[in-house]
């Protein structure tokens, strides 16, 4: 079986929209309680390499992507969470199933200031420690 | 308990272009755990992508970083391309071929430039030299192709700006030819002698566990055991069309890397002459104009392991987000792993060994928690990783 039909098996339900833009690029959106377990399951259950996640900070509020590299196929599934809220968004954090994971949500943390419940060690990364608080670099201001 | 000092290493020297600050905790000899701090040299470039039009920000993303200069602008035009049909779809084909050279190339450079300062680290300053001599011909090939021996300006959304004369061809061959010998050179000088055995075998290990676990990438990746190397599993540029292996070695420790390193520039010089001979004539730009809305991915294998670009597009001719992942990012992170347990006189070559852009030990200090007094400085701890080959040599009655 292959990992496209994996995933679709085990999250059945869970997957609210399912989009290949080519046939090495998948994205896939889900609701963000599910983002722990989807996560657990596509590093740990079909060895997935975690390359990165992206946040971005939209109209309605924010949305992450983590991309998940399958090298076997030379594919992409980029796990999409969107969060709607505009002020004090929060999501369940990632790094406690693997390290790797731990940089990036310091980053996205303190560039877009979404906050990463469960990580163990939520402090500056890119921005210097005296950066004032409340000052995200990546939210876009004035946008109605 | 014995005492327990801190040795904080970096964050700036002249020669680095990387500023990191490590933080080595230390007990006697033996350094116990190790605090990472990055974001010296954070110039917000991804938000300042968002300001630049498409063909600006190729230029933008070349300036991350000096070294791999062609992995960052290769990535961005990628992504772009994935969001207007895939690089081959998009690209003529001898742009494709014209790309990979241009990026074997740039590998070439730069794992000759750690070779170089990895063998400065460890004592072995002759082959620092030699390795930055044998490195000049590669920049002149870059400055022969492109005009400039580093930031080549050579990638586009949907081909690339300058074609290869047909006149340069044979005197890139030759170049290439005169490589092959010093690579040989370099590959008996490490891999035969006894003494850099002894000092790298079995220091700075890196599980394949803990490579999976950490993300790592690149050589660093492969050393390890992990077969992961995105020319090979999503090919762009020439890379499929051409003949050529990925070397992977178990081990993990920095011996392996090396291995790894000194194997790859053969593959590099292989595959660059197989793309002179292969490339076909034609264009080498398929003039794109519009950037239709839509998210695309591109990535690369950098010297040091994936290049991760991700584009999101609104239909106007700026970037709505661009998310940019060297791969430094992760194999940085790694060594929280790798220098831990190690002694302080390998803590210099193991943090080298992920080939972050490292000179920053030059400014090390040993500091003493508890009066802040200064005992060594940078040059004391290169000094002490040099000495324990010396005393290696001198076991092994080996002169210089």
């Amino acid at each position: 079986m292959n990992v496209r039909d994996r995933i679709k098996e085990e999250l059945g339900s869970k997957i609210s929209y399912w989009q290949e833009t080519n046939s090495k690029r998948i994205y896939f959106t889900i609701d963000k309680k599910d983002i722990f377990k989807t996560v657990e399951f596509m590093f740990k259950k079909l060895g997935l390499r975690f390359a990165i996640a992206s946040g971005i900070n939209t109209p309605s509020g924010f949305e992450i992507l983590y991309h998940f590299s399958y090298d076997k196929a030379g594919e992409v599934y980029s796990v999409r969470v969107l969060i709607e809220e505009k002020n004090n968004p929060e999501i369940d954090s990632i790094s406690s199933i693997f390290p790797g994971a731990d940089w990036i949500e310091r980053e996205m943390w303190e560039l877009l200031g979404i906050n990463f419940k469960g990580h163990p060690n939520l402090k500056h990364l890119l921005l210097s420690e005296d950066w004032p608080e409340g000052e995200y670099p990546l939210r876009r201001k004035n946008e109605s | 308990m014995s005492h327990r000092v801190i040795v904080p290493i970096g964050p700036y020297h002249p020669l680095q272009d990387e500023p990191e600050f490590f933080q080595l905790y230390v007990e006697g000899e033996k350094v116990v755990d190790i605090d990472i701090f990055i974001g010296y040299n954070h110039r917000g470039i991804e938000k300042l992508s968002e300001s630049k039009h498409y063909d600006q920000v190729a230029f933008l993303v070349e300036r991350i970083c000096g070294i791999c200069s062609s992995s960052h602008p290769y990535a961005y035009v990628l992504a772009v391309e994935d969001i207007l049909g895939q690089e081959k779809n998009v690209v003529p084909k001898r742009a494709l071929y014209i790309r990979t050279i241009i990026d074997e190339l740039q590998r070439i450079h730069s794992h000759l430039l750690w070779l170089g300062l990895a063998g400065h680290f460890i004592g072995y300053n002759t082959v620092w030299m030699w390795a930055w001599k044998y490195r000049e011909p590669v920049l002149d090939m870059f400055e022969m192709i492109t005009g400039n021996r580093n930031n080549y300006a050579m990638f586009k959304v949907g081909g690339v700006r300058r074609d290869i004369k047909d006149e340069d061809i044979p005197i890139l061959k030759k170049a290439l030819d005169d490589l092959v010998p010093a690579l040989d050179m370099f590959k008996g000088a490490v891999m035969d002698d006894p003494v850099i055995q002894a000092r790298l075998k079995g220091v700075g290990i890196l599980t394949k566990k803990q490579a999976i676990d950490w993300c790592v990438l690149g050589p660093t990746a492969r050393a390890s055991g992990v077969n992961i190397d995105v020319r090979r599993d999503e090919p762009y540029g020439a890379c499929d069309l051409i003949n050529w292996n990925v070397i992977v070695e178990k081990d993990g420790d920095i011996f392996a890397k090396t291995v790894v390193r000194i194997l790859e520039m053969y593959e590099s010089v292989s595959m660059i002459r197989q793309c002179l001979d292969k490339m076909p004539k034609g264009e080498i730009d398929a003039d794109v104009k519009d950037i239709p809305p839509g998210e695309g991915i591109g990535r690369v294998e950098a010297p040091r392991g994936e290049c991760f670009h991700y584009v999101k597009s609104d239909g106007t001719n700026r970037p709505v987000r661009h998310k940019i992942r060297a791969p430094s990012f992760m194999n940085v992170a790694s060594n929280k792993v790798a220098a831990v347990g190690q002694t302080i006189s390998d803590a210099t070559i193991t943090l080298a060994a992920v080939d972050p852009c490292y000179c920053c030990t030059e400014r090390v200090a040993v500091i003493k928690k508890s009066d802040n007094k200064k005992i060594l400085n940078g040059w004391d701890l290169i000094k002490l990783s040099q000495e324990k080959t010396a005393k290696l040599k001198q076991q092994m009655g080996i002169n210089d």
